[in-house]
Protein backbone atom coordinates (compact mmCIF):
# COMPACT_ATOMS: atom_id res chain seq x y z
CA UNK A 1 0.00 0.00 0.00
CA UNK A 2 1.25 3.45 -0.88
CA UNK A 3 1.84 5.81 2.04
CA UNK A 4 -0.31 8.63 0.67
CA UNK A 5 -3.42 6.50 0.76
CA UNK A 6 -3.41 7.23 4.49
CA UNK A 7 -3.71 11.00 4.00
CA UNK A 8 -7.55 11.18 3.87
CA UNK A 9 -7.81 9.07 7.03
CA UNK A 10 -5.26 11.27 8.80
CA UNK A 11 -7.17 14.39 7.73
CA UNK A 12 -10.40 12.87 9.05
CA UNK A 13 -8.73 11.99 12.36
CA UNK A 14 -7.46 15.58 12.52
CA UNK A 15 -10.97 16.99 12.05
CA UNK A 16 -12.36 14.64 14.72
CA UNK A 17 -9.58 15.75 17.08
CA UNK A 18 -10.32 19.45 16.55
CA UNK A 19 -14.08 18.91 16.97
CA UNK A 20 -13.57 16.84 20.15
CA UNK A 21 -11.29 19.52 21.60
CA UNK A 22 -13.74 22.33 20.80
CA UNK A 23 -16.60 20.38 22.43
CA UNK A 24 -14.72 20.31 25.73
CA UNK A 25 -14.03 24.06 25.70
CA UNK A 26 -16.55 26.39 27.44
CA UNK A 27 -18.56 28.46 24.97
CA UNK A 28 -17.67 32.15 24.87
CA UNK A 29 -21.02 33.93 24.64
CA UNK A 30 -19.67 37.46 24.81
CA UNK A 31 -19.87 39.72 21.79
CA UNK A 32 -17.32 42.48 22.46
CA UNK A 33 -18.11 45.95 21.21
CA UNK A 34 -16.11 47.09 18.20
CA UNK A 35 -16.62 50.68 19.40
CA UNK A 36 -13.83 50.53 22.03
CA UNK A 37 -11.29 53.18 21.03
CA UNK A 38 -13.89 55.20 19.14
CA UNK A 39 -15.83 58.28 20.27
CA UNK A 40 -19.30 57.85 21.75
CA UNK A 41 -21.91 58.21 19.00
CA UNK A 42 -24.12 61.31 19.23
CA UNK A 43 -27.22 60.73 21.37
CA UNK A 44 -29.54 62.50 23.75
CA UNK A 45 -31.68 60.54 26.19
CA UNK A 46 -34.47 61.87 28.43
CA UNK A 47 -34.27 61.27 32.17
CA UNK A 48 -35.30 57.80 33.35
CA UNK A 49 -36.88 59.16 36.53
CA UNK A 50 -38.23 62.47 37.69
CA UNK A 51 -35.81 64.71 39.57
CA UNK A 52 -32.67 63.49 37.77
CA UNK A 53 -31.34 64.75 34.45
CA UNK A 54 -31.01 62.72 31.26
CA UNK A 55 -27.80 61.94 29.38
CA UNK A 56 -26.26 63.24 26.17
CA UNK A 57 -22.91 62.77 24.43
CA UNK A 58 -21.83 66.31 25.35
CA UNK A 59 -21.99 65.40 29.07
CA UNK A 60 -18.95 63.14 28.55
CA UNK A 61 -16.71 65.76 26.96
CA UNK A 62 -15.82 67.91 29.98
CA UNK A 63 -12.44 66.28 30.65
CA UNK A 64 -13.53 63.91 33.43
CA UNK A 65 -13.41 60.13 32.84
CA UNK A 66 -16.63 58.34 33.75
CA UNK A 67 -18.25 54.94 33.86
CA UNK A 68 -21.24 54.38 31.59
CA UNK A 69 -23.39 51.63 33.08
CA UNK A 70 -25.98 49.94 30.85
CA UNK A 71 -28.56 48.37 33.16
CA UNK A 72 -32.26 47.83 33.82
CA UNK A 73 -34.49 47.42 36.84
CA UNK A 74 -35.72 44.08 35.43
CA UNK A 75 -32.20 42.69 35.16
CA UNK A 76 -31.20 40.29 37.95
CA UNK A 77 -27.37 40.55 37.62
CA UNK A 78 -27.83 44.33 37.98
CA UNK A 79 -28.89 43.71 41.59
CA UNK A 80 -25.71 41.67 42.11
CA UNK A 81 -23.47 44.47 40.86
CA UNK A 82 -25.21 47.26 42.87
CA UNK A 83 -22.82 46.99 45.89
CA UNK A 84 -19.79 47.21 43.57
CA UNK A 85 -21.21 50.31 41.83
CA UNK A 86 -21.75 51.82 45.27
CA UNK A 87 -18.15 51.04 46.21
CA UNK A 88 -16.90 52.70 42.99
CA UNK A 89 -18.98 55.76 43.83
CA UNK A 90 -17.40 55.85 47.32
CA UNK A 91 -14.00 55.89 45.58
CA UNK A 92 -15.06 59.08 43.80
CA UNK A 93 -16.00 57.56 40.44
CA UNK A 94 -18.77 59.28 38.49
CA UNK A 95 -21.22 56.72 37.12
CA UNK A 96 -23.72 57.51 34.40
CA UNK A 97 -26.61 55.10 33.99
CA UNK A 98 -28.60 54.18 30.91
CA UNK A 99 -31.77 52.26 31.75
CA UNK A 100 -32.87 49.89 28.99
CA UNK A 101 -36.60 49.38 28.28
CA UNK A 102 -37.64 50.56 31.71
CA UNK A 103 -40.51 52.36 33.46
CA UNK A 104 -39.82 55.40 35.71
CA UNK A 105 -41.64 53.80 38.67
CA UNK A 106 -39.60 50.56 38.32
CA UNK A 107 -36.35 52.54 38.11
CA UNK A 108 -37.30 54.51 41.23
CA UNK A 109 -38.20 51.32 43.13
CA UNK A 110 -34.90 49.67 42.12
CA UNK A 111 -32.85 52.68 43.25
CA UNK A 112 -34.76 52.95 46.54
CA UNK A 113 -34.04 49.30 47.26
CA UNK A 114 -30.46 48.87 45.97
CA UNK A 115 -29.06 52.41 46.23
CA UNK A 116 -28.43 55.06 43.59
CA UNK A 117 -24.81 55.31 42.40
CA UNK A 118 -25.69 57.40 39.33
CA UNK A 119 -25.05 61.06 38.54
CA UNK A 120 -27.47 60.99 35.62
CA UNK A 121 -29.76 58.28 34.26
CA UNK A 122 -31.00 58.27 30.68
CA UNK A 123 -33.97 56.22 29.47
CA UNK A 124 -33.24 54.10 26.39
CA UNK A 125 -36.68 52.65 25.66
CA UNK A 126 -35.83 51.23 22.22
CA UNK A 127 -32.23 50.16 22.98
CA UNK A 128 -31.07 52.72 20.41
CA UNK A 129 -28.04 53.94 22.36
CA UNK A 130 -27.27 50.40 23.46
CA UNK A 131 -27.08 49.32 19.80
CA UNK A 132 -25.16 52.46 18.81
CA UNK A 133 -22.34 51.72 21.28
CA UNK A 134 -22.19 48.01 20.47
CA UNK A 135 -23.51 46.69 23.77
CA UNK A 136 -25.22 43.31 23.54
CA UNK A 137 -26.88 42.92 26.91
CA UNK A 138 -27.40 44.13 30.47
CA UNK A 139 -25.45 44.85 32.53
CA UNK A 140 -22.44 46.23 30.70
CA UNK A 141 -20.07 48.98 31.83
CA UNK A 142 -17.97 51.22 29.61
CA UNK A 143 -15.05 53.44 30.62
CA UNK A 144 -15.38 56.79 28.82
CA UNK A 145 -12.46 59.23 28.89
CA UNK A 146 -12.72 63.01 29.28
CA UNK A 147 -13.01 63.56 25.54
CA UNK A 148 -15.95 61.18 25.20
CA UNK A 149 -13.93 58.29 23.73
CA UNK A 150 -14.89 54.71 24.74
CA UNK A 151 -11.77 53.21 26.35
CA UNK A 152 -12.86 49.91 27.86
CA UNK A 153 -15.87 47.58 27.99
CA UNK A 154 -16.82 45.29 30.86
CA UNK A 155 -19.43 42.66 29.92
CA UNK A 156 -21.68 41.22 32.63
CA UNK A 157 -22.10 42.20 36.27
CA UNK A 158 -19.22 43.88 38.08
CA UNK A 159 -17.93 41.56 40.79
CA UNK A 160 -15.57 42.51 43.63
CA UNK A 161 -12.52 41.41 41.60
CA UNK A 162 -13.46 43.72 38.71
CA UNK A 163 -13.47 46.91 40.81
CA UNK A 164 -9.64 47.37 40.80
CA UNK A 165 -9.56 46.72 37.02
CA UNK A 166 -12.17 49.42 36.39
CA UNK A 167 -10.36 51.87 38.69
CA UNK A 168 -7.11 51.19 36.80
CA UNK A 169 -8.84 51.70 33.40
CA UNK A 170 -10.35 54.97 34.67
CA UNK A 171 -6.91 56.12 35.85
CA UNK A 172 -5.45 55.29 32.40
CA UNK A 173 -8.31 57.16 30.74
CA UNK A 174 -7.56 60.20 32.90
CA UNK A 175 -3.89 60.43 31.84
CA UNK B 1 -46.75 3.45 40.21
CA UNK B 2 -45.83 4.34 36.66
CA UNK B 3 -48.88 6.59 36.48
CA UNK B 4 -47.75 8.68 39.46
CA UNK B 5 -44.28 8.86 37.92
CA UNK B 6 -45.84 10.06 34.69
CA UNK B 7 -47.97 12.69 36.41
CA UNK B 8 -44.96 13.84 38.39
CA UNK B 9 -43.04 14.20 35.15
CA UNK B 10 -45.92 16.10 33.57
CA UNK B 11 -46.11 18.45 36.59
CA UNK B 12 -42.38 19.14 36.29
CA UNK B 13 -42.73 19.76 32.56
CA UNK B 14 -45.61 22.20 33.09
CA UNK B 15 -43.67 23.95 35.85
CA UNK B 16 -40.78 24.47 33.41
CA UNK B 17 -43.16 25.90 30.81
CA UNK B 18 -44.52 28.35 33.37
CA UNK B 19 -41.11 29.29 34.75
CA UNK B 20 -39.61 30.49 31.44
CA UNK B 21 -41.90 33.49 30.72
CA UNK B 22 -41.57 34.64 34.33
CA UNK B 23 -37.78 34.70 34.17
CA UNK B 24 -37.86 36.69 30.93
CA UNK B 25 -40.25 39.32 32.27
CA UNK B 26 -39.80 42.80 30.84
CA UNK B 27 -41.62 45.90 31.87
CA UNK B 28 -42.15 47.83 28.62
CA UNK B 29 -44.27 46.73 25.65
CA UNK B 30 -42.25 45.77 22.53
CA UNK B 31 -40.94 48.51 20.21
CA UNK B 32 -43.54 49.77 17.68
CA UNK B 33 -41.97 48.00 14.68
CA UNK B 34 -40.78 44.90 16.53
CA UNK B 35 -43.84 42.90 15.46
CA UNK B 36 -45.50 45.26 12.99
CA UNK B 37 -44.71 45.07 9.29
CA UNK B 38 -43.97 48.11 7.16
CA UNK B 39 -46.92 49.35 5.07
CA UNK B 40 -44.90 49.23 1.84
CA UNK B 41 -44.58 45.51 0.86
CA UNK B 42 -41.34 46.07 -1.09
CA UNK B 43 -39.70 47.76 1.90
CA UNK B 44 -41.01 45.09 4.29
CA UNK B 45 -39.51 42.40 2.00
CA UNK B 46 -36.14 44.20 2.04
CA UNK B 47 -36.30 44.53 5.84
CA UNK B 48 -37.28 40.86 6.25
CA UNK B 49 -34.40 39.70 4.00
CA UNK B 50 -31.93 41.75 6.05
CA UNK B 51 -33.35 40.66 9.42
CA UNK B 52 -32.97 36.99 8.45
CA UNK B 53 -29.22 37.51 8.05
CA UNK B 54 -28.58 39.43 11.29
CA UNK B 55 -27.67 37.61 14.47
CA UNK B 56 -29.66 38.05 17.64
CA UNK B 57 -27.07 39.08 20.23
CA UNK B 58 -28.79 37.68 23.31
CA UNK B 59 -29.77 34.37 21.64
CA UNK B 60 -26.85 33.84 19.34
CA UNK B 61 -27.98 30.89 17.25
CA UNK B 62 -31.06 32.73 15.99
CA UNK B 63 -31.54 35.57 13.55
CA UNK B 64 -33.35 38.68 14.76
CA UNK B 65 -36.25 37.69 12.48
CA UNK B 66 -36.62 34.38 14.39
CA UNK B 67 -36.09 35.60 17.93
CA UNK B 68 -38.60 36.75 20.51
CA UNK B 69 -35.92 38.34 22.71
CA UNK B 70 -36.69 41.95 23.56
CA UNK B 71 -33.36 43.11 22.18
CA UNK B 72 -34.04 41.35 18.85
CA UNK B 73 -37.38 43.23 18.78
CA UNK B 74 -35.54 46.52 19.24
CA UNK B 75 -33.14 45.57 16.44
CA UNK B 76 -36.08 44.77 14.13
CA UNK B 77 -37.58 48.15 15.00
CA UNK B 78 -34.29 49.80 14.13
CA UNK B 79 -33.99 47.90 10.81
CA UNK B 80 -37.59 48.62 9.77
CA UNK B 81 -37.55 52.33 10.65
CA UNK B 82 -34.23 52.82 8.84
CA UNK B 83 -35.46 51.03 5.73
CA UNK B 84 -38.69 53.03 5.87
CA UNK B 85 -36.51 56.17 5.97
CA UNK B 86 -34.87 55.06 2.72
CA UNK B 87 -31.60 53.60 4.02
CA UNK B 88 -30.00 50.77 2.00
CA UNK B 89 -30.04 47.33 3.74
CA UNK B 90 -26.28 46.90 3.22
CA UNK B 91 -25.64 50.28 4.89
CA UNK B 92 -27.58 49.10 7.95
CA UNK B 93 -25.59 45.85 7.98
CA UNK B 94 -22.34 47.85 7.76
CA UNK B 95 -23.51 50.07 10.64
CA UNK B 96 -24.07 46.99 12.83
CA UNK B 97 -20.79 45.31 11.78
CA UNK B 98 -18.99 48.54 12.75
CA UNK B 99 -20.41 48.06 16.25
CA UNK B 100 -20.41 44.31 16.80
CA UNK B 101 -17.91 42.96 14.27
CA UNK B 102 -18.55 40.39 11.50
CA UNK B 103 -20.20 38.09 14.06
CA UNK B 104 -23.47 40.04 13.91
CA UNK B 105 -23.96 39.21 10.22
CA UNK B 106 -24.80 35.75 8.90
CA UNK B 107 -23.99 36.74 5.30
CA UNK B 108 -20.64 35.13 4.38
CA UNK B 109 -17.87 37.57 3.43
CA UNK B 110 -14.52 36.82 1.77
CA UNK B 111 -11.92 38.43 4.02
CA UNK B 112 -8.31 37.97 5.16
CA UNK B 113 -9.34 35.23 7.57
CA UNK B 114 -12.12 33.51 5.60
CA UNK B 115 -10.61 33.18 2.10
CA UNK B 116 -9.32 29.59 2.66
CA UNK B 117 -12.94 28.48 3.17
CA UNK B 118 -13.72 29.65 -0.36
CA UNK B 119 -10.40 28.62 -1.95
CA UNK B 120 -10.19 25.09 -0.49
CA UNK B 121 -13.22 23.57 -2.30
CA UNK B 122 -11.93 24.97 -5.61
CA UNK B 123 -8.48 23.46 -4.95
CA UNK B 124 -10.01 20.08 -4.06
CA UNK B 125 -12.16 20.12 -7.19
CA UNK B 126 -9.14 20.97 -9.32
CA UNK B 127 -7.13 18.18 -7.68
CA UNK B 128 -9.90 15.61 -8.19
CA UNK B 129 -10.29 16.74 -11.80
CA UNK B 130 -6.55 16.32 -12.43
CA UNK B 131 -6.50 12.79 -10.97
CA UNK B 132 -9.58 11.78 -12.95
CA UNK B 133 -8.12 13.17 -16.16
CA UNK B 134 -4.86 11.24 -15.68
CA UNK B 135 -6.68 7.97 -14.94
CA UNK B 136 -9.01 8.29 -17.92
CA UNK B 137 -6.09 9.05 -20.20
CA UNK B 138 -4.18 6.01 -18.90
CA UNK B 139 -7.22 3.73 -19.28
CA UNK B 140 -7.48 4.44 -22.98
Amino acid sequence: MRWWWWIPLMLFAGFVGVAAYQLTQPKDDFVPSAMVGKPLPAFELPAAIEGMSGVSTADFQDGKPRLLNIWASWCLPCIAEAPQLDQLKQEGVEIVGIAIRDRPEDVAAFLARHGNPYTWIGADDLSQVQLAIGSSGVPETFVIDGKGVIRYQHIGDIRAEHVPILLEKLREAGE
Amino acid sequence: MSLTLFSRGMALFLACLLAVPLAAQQSLPPAPYAYRQLEDPAKEAAAQALMETLRCLTCQSQSIADSDAAMAGDMRHQVRTRIAAGEEPEAIRAWLVERYGDYVSYAPVVSETTWPLFALPLLLLAGAGAILWRRLRRAR
